[in-house]
């Protein structure tokens, strides 16, 4: 923090509309960090007031401040050692009994504090009336009654920050009197009063409290700073164990008993509820959304629309913003050195290369904000955890959560998903166990990019069978994925902290728009900052280790012939058209090759009559001897037209051959054919090792590198698709080939903005790197299963794939049976 | 008897938590502490979990985490 800020807190419990509170007062200045060692988002804030700058931070929401969840100890602990100048304390007024625990454990923690009565409006309209006079005078705090959804308050909150900062005497707030417990916290306080390091670092009523609570943090403080910690702890205990021999109840349930009964006083005397006992509208629609019957078809509904407004409308979205990016492509590919016949300058190579990469990632961004506002508008309603509390059932039994629900359907649970939004939406699982195994599986589902390679294999090899197949590879990736989570955590993250599920049904609210899309605008840009960056590096490598070492100078020299010989075929051609021969000559014939490039391209981009004029106009102004060979009117213009189209012809193939060449030759296609001799048990050659590895920044890179290594041979086969081509090249290639590389697709290594997003939501590298290798050997054991299986049985593929389909059932139900260990404690 | 036993659509009121920790402070800090009325509202489509309201509020809850509560049906 900058010397001379005031730092308040905003603390408060989970749907008290904290955020909103927070957006209000900070605007747009707003920074989003993690706490150190945990990926609780921390969100800080600036405002000025009367000259002065106050720097907020937003804690996470919590019911309590226990050290049992990474929310809580990061609340607690922030204000422990920052020691913030005022502490917001935002409740929710129409719940405000239940809020006042919380407050009560804030105000234990002796820094300034401000009770702001939130959302007086909903209060209101629920026949809540608070005394705002009494209340303050019971709980000894300022308290400030906003409706900040409404705009409401704002300046008296202000005011009172700004009164409480400056307030070198703190005002006393009331103590909550914990009855027969009082004696052994003034044991305990006196102790702690004996070591001066405790004494004046921490609130020392508060700190008793904690030890009597029996918290475990606040043991191991202790622990560290006690001159005789091991003698004082186990006094403690002995006091423990008293307390709850002589009173029936451990110290926690007591002092938790207390808090409540204190918070039911006050609201006795300063809360008026009119109307008591009026089934909320709540509870109506939950008997809807949550009934046995409906509730599942209103989760599929849901689902569906998800699916609909942000895939497939997001999808035609891209259409409109596809050409920006086209566009920005060809303004770079202007920018670069211009091609020779058969020379790509390496600055033009990587810089379509790059820009080619990057635009991949971008073009998903309508995608994404529809998305993203989407999810805003499912957490703001409070339909999230009424999704949760339709799956949990089902997910719970394979080691995942009720709130896996979301991230697994935005991660593709059908076909079509994404995995980045998917991982980055695993934040609020609180379960550590289900949360990791979540974000470990997600990749696993079909993500949009993995949908053409599978359209293409099943084009050629299940062509009979296209629906039948296109259903197992859509449904077989959740049929792995449940078994898999199980397994895992029953493996490596058996030992991970587990949560209750205990959960909050929140009233449902109607989302504000500004909320919504401000929301889906930051997680957008959070995307743009911290996937593409690192997108954008790797291409790089990817482009290195496709490129190099290159062609030797033999193989140049080799090209450089087959390059002079059509030139000479087409000169010896046009010989009888003296006038083209002439304009042709020399240079001029490689400024009439990227002239009809440019035309073609340009071509390509126009859409409509008058465009197509203008474009004409203006090509033929640049050069009119040019343009009649690219758009010939005459006889004479139309042979050579058609010559120059066969040298065109020839140079592109000798363009691929060399490319294949190049790729053949580079550190990639090395590697893949070092590769084969395992991956030939999954039917895999060194052609499919290459397209895969590549595929590791991009899915969609699989089919593109395909194409260029199942490139066009013969000059008839130019205008072949890339189906046909693969049909004819692959001698050998057969259906369960096919099968074997689909279902390592489904279990294919996250791309690269996926194992970013694993990083960013473990915080960890080596779950990042496991992320990676595990899918991979699955993968491979999968393909060489099916492929080595199929094989030695003879089956066919559609055999093979219900073989597969019928395993992946029955592991799916076989680990269904097997029971997770739950520890409550 | 426990809470995970009480039939949606009644009453009751928590006597006892039989659990402490990690479980046992989270149910205290969501408002279910002895004494307290609760009304078993339903359970979700696969039966598992409970939904119910207490206090004006709503909340859920496993089964399997309903058996340590225990309570007496009004």
């Amino acid at each position: 923090m900058k010397p001379g800020n005031i730092l308040v807190a905003l603390a408060g419990q989970p749907n008290c509309g904290k955020s909103t509170v927070f957006n209000a007062v900070t605007g747009a200045s707003q920074h989003v960090a993690n706490y150190p060692g945990v990926t609780v988002d921390k969100k800080t804030g600036w405002f000025k007031h009367n000259g002065s700058r106050f720097e907020v931070v937003d804690l996470p929401g919590t019911y309590s401040l226990t050290s049992y969840s990474p929310e809580e100890r990061v609340a607690r602990d922030f204000i422990l050692h920052e020691k913030p100048a005022v502490v917001v304390n935002v409740t929710d007024a129409s719940n405000l009994k239940r809020s006042l625990y919380l407050s009560f454990q804030l105000m234990e923690m002796e820094i300034p504090m401000i009770l702001e009565l939130n959302m007086m409006d909903v209060a209101e309209k629920r026949g809540v009336e608070i005394d705002v006079k009494n209340l303050e005078q019971r709980l000894g705090v300022k308290a400030v009654p906003t409706s900040m959804k409404k705009g409401k308050g704002k300046t008296e909150l202000l005011l009172a920050i700004e009164s409480a900062a400056a307030q070198s005497n703190k005002r006393q707030s009331v103590r909550i009197d914990y009855g027969a417990l009082e004696p052994y916290i003034k044991d305990i306080e006196e102790q702690l009063f004996q070591d001066a390091a405790i004494g004046a670092q921490y609130p020392i009523r508060w700190f008793a409290l904690k030890l009597l609570e029996g918290d475990e943090a606040i043991s191991g403080l202790v622990q560290g700073r006690h001159v005789r910690a091991g003698a004082f702890l186990s006094y403690v205990e002995t006091l423990r164990s008293r307390f709850e021999e002589r009173h029936g109840a451990a110290p926690e349930v007591h002092i938790a008993q207390r808090r409540y009964q204190t918070a039911e006083d006050i609201a006795r005397t300063s809360i008026i509820n009119l109307d008591p006992d009026k089934r909320t509208l709540t509870d109506k629609v939950d008997g809807v959304v949550c009934h046995r019957f409906a509730g599942p078809v209103i989760l599929v509904g849901v689902i569906w629309l998800l699916y609909y407004l942000a895939i497939v409308q997001g999808y035609n979205l891209t259409n409109y913003t596809w050409p920006l990016l086209a566009k920005l492509r060809s303004l770079v590919e202007s920018l670069t050195p211009v091609p020779g016949f058969i020379e790509i300058p390496l600055l033009r190579a990587f810089s379509l290369w790059f820009v080619d990469s990057i635009n991949a990632l971008l073009n998903y961004i309508p995608i994404f904000f529809i998305l993203f506002a989407l999810i805003a508008v499912l957490e703001d309603s409070g339909y999230m955890p009424r999704m949760a509390f339709i799956m949990d059932r089902l997910f719970g039994r394979f080691g995942l959560h009720g709130q896996s629900t979301l991230p697994m359907v935005l991660g593709g649970i059908y076909v079509g998903g994404c995995a980045v939004p998917g991982v980055m939406s695993c934040k609020g699982i609180p379960d550590e166990r289900s949360r990791l195994a979540t974000i470990l599986i997600i990749p696993l589902l079909n993500c949009l990019a993995k949908v053409p390679l599978y359209v293409l294999l099943i084009n050629i090899y299940f062509a009979a069978h296209k629906a039948w197949a296109m259903f197992f590879i859509s449904t077989i990736s959740l049929l792995m994925v449940l078994p898999v989570s199980k397994l895992l955590t029953l493996t490596v993250l058996k030992d991970k902290e587990t949560a209750p599920f205990v959960m909050e049904m929140p009233p449902y609210h109607l989302p504000a728009l500004r909320g919504v899309l401000g929301r889906a605008v930051e997680r957008v840009w959070l995307f743009i900052r911290k996937i593409t960056t690192i997108v954008a590096a790797v291409a790089v490598v990817i482009f290195a280790l496709l490129q190099f070492p290159g062609l030797n100078s033999e193989r140049m020299d080799f090209y450089e012939k087959g390059k002079e010989e059509a030139i000479a075929r087409f000169y010896q051609k046009i010989e009888n058209y003296p006038e083209h021969h002439a304009v042709l000559q020399g240079g001029a014939l490689m400024d009439m090759v990227n002239y009809w490039e440019e035309y073609k391209a340009a071509k390509m981009m126009t859409q409509g009559e008058d465009a197509m004029r203008t474009l004409q106009a203006n090509f033929q102004s640049r050069n009119p001897v040019f343009f009649s060979i690219a758009q010939p009117q005459n006889k004479e213009d139309k042979k050579v037209n058609r010559e120059f189209k066969k040298l065109v012809k020839a140079r592109n193939k000798l363009l691929r051959e060399m490319k294949k060449e190049r790729i053949n030759n580079s550190f990639l296609g090395k590697l893949g054919k070092t590769l084969t001799p395992v991956t030939r048990y999954a039917g895999f050659d060194w052609k499919v090792n290459v397209a895969l590895l590549s595929a590791l920044a991009a899915k969609e890179s699989s089919v593109a590198t395909l194409g260029a290594l199942y490139q066009p041979d013969e000059s008839g086969q130019e205008n072949q698709t890339l189906e046909q081509r693969m049909e004819n090249d692959s001698e050998g290639f057969t259906p369960l080939h096919a099968l074997a590389l689909m279902l390592f697709m489904v279990l294919y290594p996250p791309c690269l903005a996926t194992t970013i997003a694993v990083k960013v939501q473990t915080g960890s590298f080596k779950w990042m790197l496991f992320s990676m290798v595990y899918p991979m050997c699955l993968g491979l054991s999968a393909a060489v299963l099916v492929f080595s299986g199929g094989t030695a049985l003879g089956l066919t593929g559609m055999q093979a794939m219900w073989a597969f389909y019928g395993l992946a059932l029955a592991a799916a139900i076989a680990m269904g049976l097997v029971k997770n260990k739950t520890e409550y404690v | 008897m426990t809470l995970d036993q009480i039939k949606p659509g009644s009453h009751c009121r928590i006597k006892k938590l039989s659990i402490g920790d990690k479980l046992g402070q989270r149910l205290m800090d969501m408002g279910v502490y002895s004494g307290i009325r609760v009304k078993v509202l339903r359970n979700a489509p696969l039966e598992d979990p409970m939904e119910l309201e207490l206090d004006g509020y709503c909340m859920s809850l496993r089964h399997d985490e309903a058996r340590f509560v225990e309570v007496e049906v009004l």
